[in-house]
């Protein structure tokens, strides 16, 4: 297994209140190095609230976190130089090219111009992108751009990757050839936080968490879960869960 | 047939988004057009309501033609696009009476096909539609779509980024409304919503892979497809895909699914080789195949 | 019908959901018509002068004795040399210094003829302007007060009358103009973003595909802004009425039957935008830079169209808010009535039917 005995994320009794509503209520996880975490719940549960305070954009109302070893109240900005971030909404610039994306994006993550000279003719040789290279992001199929955006996410080699419903309405090729490049990059030790309401995705997550109205309701490896909730899949695991 | 399509071709600039696209729908059957974003199913969708002019080939709805049967098509049919797509500042109960309205006909008049589905979001009615829930937005637009009593339903991606009790909610509506005699069109990039379908047009880069049931569909795929799983996915892939006679390997879920060329293929030798190359917890079984499997096949 | 009444129904539920812009519509025009009633005005009150007298004699204290008495003008300072009045100016907060020669009075009685000299700082060239005719013509004044005994043999003695705004007063010529620029943008702009707003949204979709009509749609998208933008109108009118004291010479109907055909222009360019727009915000840009700037500069609010470049005097009469402030010039200050207003008016008329007809041309009945 490439999961390491070192816990890179700590999350203890996490809270993030707006009024009298708590978004995140309590919440208690430990991440693993190298280990591919599945963060889930529906629209609305809390994940997203979570995940903005995990990657130092959001200031928790009460708890504790440690993120790659540095504080979520004190250290937020050490943690945002440590990780990386992909979201489905918005990953890269459709008006510039391929390219003109990997250095703005190395060069934002404090990437030497060397550096990213060789990062991205590295990248650009692993993903094929050799005849794109120079086109405009926009006129790319959407599948390529997820996978784009993943090694832009990765350039800079932070210890953890932050996805955020990474594949969603892609083809079933390029989203394995996706699943692909995120087990390599998990085998090399880094660490993937998935979040994500499309539950075959967390079939290849090393162990998910279920978050509904705010807390972690299960929290286990996808096939335990299976047997907990006595389901076929995961998504017979939520309904079950999210129906009570 | 209640929707039938022949030869239909359409590119935007440089991109086919439909190339050649035939099949029909008989009416009172639930047809999915299943396909990852850019297959061409929203193009699809304009075409059969008229939004959108073909470049070649013809269709029609309830035999009235997309291009000179246009204003009866309109007068008709129940769509709901992609985005959604009802006033965010209109009230649940505004956007229903607007739709109502629009369409010669009140709420009263045609209750009895969306009560149902009413009675869910009916606690919510005075709450602005921009103000609900993903699922419960679905629900709306599926009301508002419904309340003149089409015959024909069209609906693009009415599940996508909705949750998974909602999304199940959602077919076991369209189950019931398909025993009403609606014709329901539905597209989706979720290919195990493929099989609530009663037949299915597996869809990629504008082209049809294949229409069947989706029984059909999983039973014609030629090979025996096996679940592989051993303690490191990232090096299963590699050998896997580096064994002698393997002809695809797709990470599927918590396992990798493996398919072979030969003939002779033996658990046990895949067994042994990846023992070899060190790999421990190693679990081979075959399993059925899925649409997913199908479509991948196709695809390649 | 009730299809139609419904739409429009569904219309004012949007413009008074939206409470910011329903803010901006109302409030606007009155914000607009306070700001250049009474800030904005090229009559000059209070301005600070200085004065450098050379001379100190009866004729100069005399005359800046006037001066200072003048509500338009206060003197703050008495300079002693030639030297302090460029540091004075630099300063900025005086406007103008007035320079009396050397001997001013004997000058005067002996040679016949005395100079001042008036420094004014045309950084602001209207203000300038209008300090200089004021100073001319307290000094021309007394210049006659002392020839009251002595009878030239031939005088011209121009007497002048300012008709229709006697009192010259600045707001009765604004009050058109802001009239205009709102009437245009609540109408135009108003419109082509609602239209646009159903097309971002994809409502536009769901309407295409249902029994309305495409020109229903229009109809009933436009129809709610006419009665807001007539609203706005009266408000205008209420207001420069009795705030401005401003008269309607002419007949109160024909000006209020104006109005509402410039509210149909201005409609039929905002649907003509919208067929071009994909976007709200397009449409926004489109509404303002094409519309806005051309009314203010070109239609003769501001800038007087006779003493722009030949071009652009030919380039104003394609512009409607041009026809339309002289159109409401002629009715509220000259009080003429449609026998002198009957070619602007038939412009119009001509404008609002060929922008509609080029919108049906343009509107599609189906997406892209």
């Amino acid at each position: 297994m490439s999961v390491r005995d070192e816990n890179i994320i700590e999350v203890e009794g996490l809270t993030k209140a707006f009024g009298d509503f708590k978004a995140v209520n309590e919440i208690s996880f430990v991440v693993k190095r190298g280990e591919i975490f599945g963060f889930l719940g529906a629209n609305g549960a809390g994940k997203t609230t979570a995940m903005k305070m995990l990657i130092g954009i959001s200031t928790p109302t009460s708890g504790k976190a440690k993120v790659a070893g540095f504080d979520v109240f004190t250290s937020a900005e050490d943690i945002k130089k440590n990780i990386g971030y992909m979201s489905q909404k918005f990953a890269l610039y459709d008006d510039l090219t391929v390219r003109e994306n990997i250095t703005f994006f190395g060069g934002i993550y404090g990437l030497k111009r060397q550096q990213i000279k060789n990062k991205s003719n590295q990248l650009i040789e692993e993903l094929g992108l050799e005849d794109v290279k120079n086109q405009l992001v926009g006129s790319l199929p959407l599948g390529w751009k997820q996978k784009i955006s993943f090694s832009v996410a990765m350039l800079h080699e932070p210890k953890i990757v932050f996805l955020d419903e990474p594949t969603g309405g892609v083809d079933p090729i390029t989203r394995r050839q996706f699943w692909e490049m995120i087990y390599k990059a998990a085998d090399e030790g880094t660490t993937i936080f998935v979040t994500t309401h499309y539950m075959d995705e967390a079939e290849y997550c090393n162990r998910v968490s279920i978050m509904v109205n705010g807390k972690i309701e299960a929290l286990d490896t996808p096939q335990k879960l299976k047997e907990q909730f006595k389901a076929d899949n995961m998504n017979d695991v939520f309904l079950k869960l999210a129906r009570g | 047939m209640s929707i039938s399509v022949r030869n239909i071709s359409k590119s935007f600039k440089k991109v086919q988004a439909l190339d050649q696209i035939s099949f029909e729908v008989a009416q009172g059957e639930l047809f999915g057009l299943i396909g990852p974003d850019g297959a061409g199913k929203t193009t699809l969708f304009r075409i059969l309501t008229t939004l959108l002019v073909a470049d070649e080939g013809s269709a029609s709805v309830f035999g009235f033609d997309v291009i000179d049967g246009m204003n009866d098509i309109r007068n008709s049919v129940g769509y709901m696009p992609g985005k959604f797509s009802l006033y965010q500042d209109l009230t649940v109960e505004e956007n229903l009476t607007f739709f109502a309205t629009i369409f010669d006909t009140t709420v009263a008049e045609n209750y009895h096909l969306i009560e149902d589905i009413y009675v869910q979001i009916e606690p919510f009615k005075n709450r602005r539609a921009g103000a609900l829930s993903g699922g419960m937005k679905q629900k709306l637009a599926l009301c508002c779509a419904l309340i003149h009593q089409p015959k024909v339903l069209f609906l693009d991606e009415p599940t996508t980024g909705v949750d998974p009790v909602s999304r199940k909610e959602f077919w076991e509506m369209l189950k019931r409304l398909q025993q009403k005699g609606i014709t329901i069109l539905v597209s989706t990039p979720y290919m195990d919503e493929a099989a609530l379908c009663d037949r299915i047009a597996l869809i990629q880069d504008g082209k049809i892979l294949d229409i069947n049931s989706p029984e059909e569909i999983v039973a014609k795929h030629q090979h025996v497809i096996y679940d592989v799983k051993a303690s490191n996915p990232h090096q299963l892939i590699s050998l896997l895909k580096a064994y002698p006679t393997a002809h695809s390997v797709y990470p599927f879920g918590e396992y990798v699914h493996y398919t072979d060329q030969s003939g002779e293929f033996k658990q046990e030798d895949l067994h042994a080789y990846l023992a070899h190359n060190g790999l421990k917890e190693i679990v081979i079984q075959p399993t059925p195949a899925t649409i997913e499997d199908a479509f991948m096949e196709l695809a390649n | 019908m009730k299809k139609f009444i419904g739409f429009i129904k569904k219309e004012f539920y949007h413009i008074f959901r939206d409470r910011r812009s329903l803010f901006i519509l109302f409030g606007m025009p009155i914000a607009q018509i306070m700001l250049f009633g009474f800030a904005i005005t090229n009559e000059i009150n209070n301005v600070n002068v200085v004065v450098l007298d050379l001379s100190k004699d009866v004729s100069t204290n005399t005359i800046v004795n006037k001066i200072s008495a003048s509500s338009y003008f206060t003197v703050t300072q008495l300079l002693e040399s030639q030297n302090e009045v460029e540091s004075i100016f630099k300063k900025g907060k005086v406007k103008a210094v007035i320079v009396f020669e050397k001997d001013f009075d004997q000058q005067m009685r002996n040679a016949g003829i005395a100079k001042i000299q008036l420094l004014t700082d045309a950084t602001d060239p209207n203000t300038a302007n209008t300090i200089n005719n004021y100073i001319t013509s307290i000094t021309q004044n007394y210049a006659k007060e002392i020839n009251q005994d002595i009878q030239l043999p031939f005088q011209i003695v121009p007497e002048s009358r300012m008709v229709f705004n006697p009192e010259i007063k600045s707001v009765f010529m604004f009050v058109p103009g802001v009239m205009t620029i709102i009437l245009m943008l609540v109408s135009a702009m108003m419109t082509s973003i609602s239209i646009t707003k159903e097309k971002e949204l994809g409502t536009m979709e769901i309407l295409l595909v249902s029994p309305l009509k495409p020109y229903q749609v229009i109809i009933g998208k436009v129809i709610p802004y006419v009665f807001l933008s007539i609203i706005n109108a009266l408000v205008i009118i209420l207001l420069s009425i009795f705030i401005f004291k401003m008269p309607v010479q002419g007949s109160f109907f024909l000006l209020g039957l104006e109005s509402v055909l410039f509210i149909i222009t201005s409609l039929s360019l905002g649907i003509l935008i919208s067929t071009m727009s994909k976007t709200q915000q397009t449409a926004m840009m489109i509404s303002l830079m094409g519309l806005m700037l051309p009314v203010i500069l070109l239609s003769g609010f501001i800038f007087p169209i006779n003493s722009m470049p030949l071009p652009l005097q030919v380039i104003s009469n394609i512009i409607p808010a041009k026809w339309f402030i002289i159109i409401i010039k002629g009715v509220m200050l000259k009080g003429v009535g449609l026998l002198y207003l009957w070619k602007e008016t038939l412009i119009l008329l001509g404008m609002t039917v060929f922008f509609i007809l080029l919108s049906i041309r343009k509107y599609k009945i189906r997406l892209e």
